[in-house]
């Protein structure tokens, strides 16, 4: 039965969406805050230490400011559309989690629980559909703004985007021909047997985090929001929370594309050298998940990283680089990974 | 009433109503907004037949891509309620006739129909993207192939005219 309802079996899906949520919120609002260390680090400062130990109580304190500003809405701007922006950026972020395996089976209570909200078998289409649909956020967002330089970094965006899902979307039809399956938890357990996906396609991985890059709007990539051209950009107009849902939703959608990466090139849950056999099962997804989460937080880093030490592109540059380079470049790693798997299987 | 019945009643009136509202609102950027939510309950039904695989080409395809090019476009030329030229009588009736009998054509079609030849719901595996990969590339890989070099031709058009108006601005 494709419908059928099993209660237990919705009451725990809805616990695994609550946490996976949640912990997603959490972590990118700690993200925030690695992000001004990581660049206090990079650039000699010390950043924020006033709040709290450490300055850890940061993010609280932005998010309260944020919530405690005046709400703006221009007066010639479609207020319906004007509020729906910054509600679809946020949900169009959070939603791709779905398909993520978090890690593998817990035993709680009699009951087998997946780490994984829903295991389809579209699973990494899934994910490129819902990230496609993150642009309408900042689209009708800036539009609904009623403001030229908003209008001008909604466009941009909008360009960008469907540039770089091209590149994006080649590279992953190579690592598709690798694997043989698009479901995310197939492609982890396959990892997890043999060989994690970068030794097969590192040319495809490159072009994947470049790509991703400039789908979350992050700098060298960040025209959108290009502050000495645009003033703020596409959120140019907004103030008050729904400002910080645009921020915020920018960080979810590094995190969510970090964990994508770490699981289609490098093992998702798998921690490489240990044979998860040897544990008690839920001793080992507790493993897996700690080592899904280190490689995620690496790969934030790379994101900071590069945020702090490439200047921003200009845009002609970041045309160039979409269609002229890495489109073909793409193609090419798609031929050799497809007569590759032709030669080895035959 | 069982729930799948339910889902289809559900996505079906939300699908023909903003479909409608579609047609009938001002602004061309609310158009091509309640446009996408017709993709999207369309995708819906390919859900509940089944075919998960069409059901997100068409999200990605249609919802992601083509959609955000009209908006897009619509966005640059700033089009609103407001610059919409007044149409043409004699074109609105032509376009009440033509419609009209379109419609009339739909309905006739559907009278014929042998209760017995029923879609079936959530069986058949047709829009998996196993069944469809084999069935495209093996039994109708010549008519894949061709259509392939059609959007070719297509995609070369378009460039030669874009490249057309780059030289004569010049």
């Amino acid at each position: 039965m494709l419908l059928a309802i099993d209660f237990a079996l919705i009451i725990e899906k809805l616990i695994l969406i609550v946490v996976v949520v949640s912990a997603s919120l959490v972590i990118a609002m700690y993200t925030t805050f690695a992000e001004r260390k990581v660049a206090a680090i990079l650039q000699d400062r010390r950043g924020p230490n006033r709040a709290g130990p450490f300055g850890l109580l940061q993010p609280l304190a932005d998010g309260l400011k944020l919530f405690f500003k005046e709400e703006i809405i221009p007066n010639f701007s479609s207020k319906f559309l004007f509020i729906l922006g910054p509600a679809l950026a946020m949900l169009t972020a959070v939603m791709t989690s779905a398909v993520v395996p978090w890690g593998d089976k817990v035993q709680l209570f009699d009951r087998e629980i997946n780490l994984q909200i829903a295991d389809i078998n579209i699973g990494i289409l899934y994910v490129f559909g819902v990230v496609s649909m993150g642009v309408y956020g900042i689209m009708i967002g800036s539009w609904a703004s009623n403001n030229k330089f908003s209008l001008l970094g909604g466009l941009r965006a909008a360009s960008q985007i469907i540039s770089y899902e091209l590149a994006m979307g080649i590279s992953l039809i190579a690592l598709l021909m690798v694997t043989g399956t698009l479901s995310l938890k197939e492609m982890v357990v396959q990892q997890q047997a043999g060989h994690w996906n970068i030794i097969y396609q590192p040319l495809g991985f490159l072009i994947f985090l470049i790509c991703a890059f400039a789908e979350c709007n992050r700098t060298p990539f960040d025209l959108p929001e290009a502050e000495n051209e645009l003033i703020g950009g596409y959120h140019t107009e907004y103030s008050s929370m729904k400002l910080g849902f645009y921020l915020f939703s920018e960080y979810i959608n590094m995190f969510i594309s970090s964990v994508i990466m770490a699981t289609l090139f490098f093992g998702g849950y798998d921690m490489p050298f240990v044979n998860e056999a040897n544990f008690t099962p839920n001793i080992a997804a507790i493993i897996g998940v700690a080592a899904l989460m280190t490689k995620v937080i690496l790969f934030i880093f790379l994101f900071m990283w590069v945020r702090w030490t490439i200047p921003r592109f200009r845009y002609d540059q970041l045309m160039h680089l979409g269609w002229r380079i890495l489109i073909p470049l793409a193609l090419f790693n798609m031929l050799v990974t497809g007569a590759a798997v032709l030669y080895f299987n035959r | 009433m069982n729930i799948t019945t339910f889902i289809f009643i559900l996505l079906s009136v939300i699908s023909v109503g903003s479909a409608l509202m579609m047609i009938a609102s001002k602004s061309p950027v609310h158009s091509i907004l309640w446009l996408i939510i017709v993709f999207f309950t369309i995708s819906g039904h390919y859900v509940l037949l089944n075919a998960q695989f069409l059901a997100v080409v068409n999200i990605i395809v249609y919802a992601g891509a083509i959609m955000v090019l009209f908006l897009f476009v619509v966005m640059l030329m700033n089009l609103n309620a407001e610059t919409e030229p007044i149409k043409n009588y004699r074109l609105q009736l032509v376009g009440i006739l033509s419609g009209g009998s379109l419609l009339l054509l739909l309905v006739l079609a559907l009278m014929k129909i042998d209760a017995s030849h029923q879609v079936q719901m959530k069986v058949g595996d047709a829009g998996l993207i196993k069944v469809l990969g084999m069935t495209l590339f093996k039994n109708y890989v010549l008519p894949f192939e061709i259509s392939s070099v059609l959007f070719l031709s297509a995609m070369i058009g378009a460039v030669i005219i874009g490249k057309k108006e780059e030289k004569s601005a010049n």
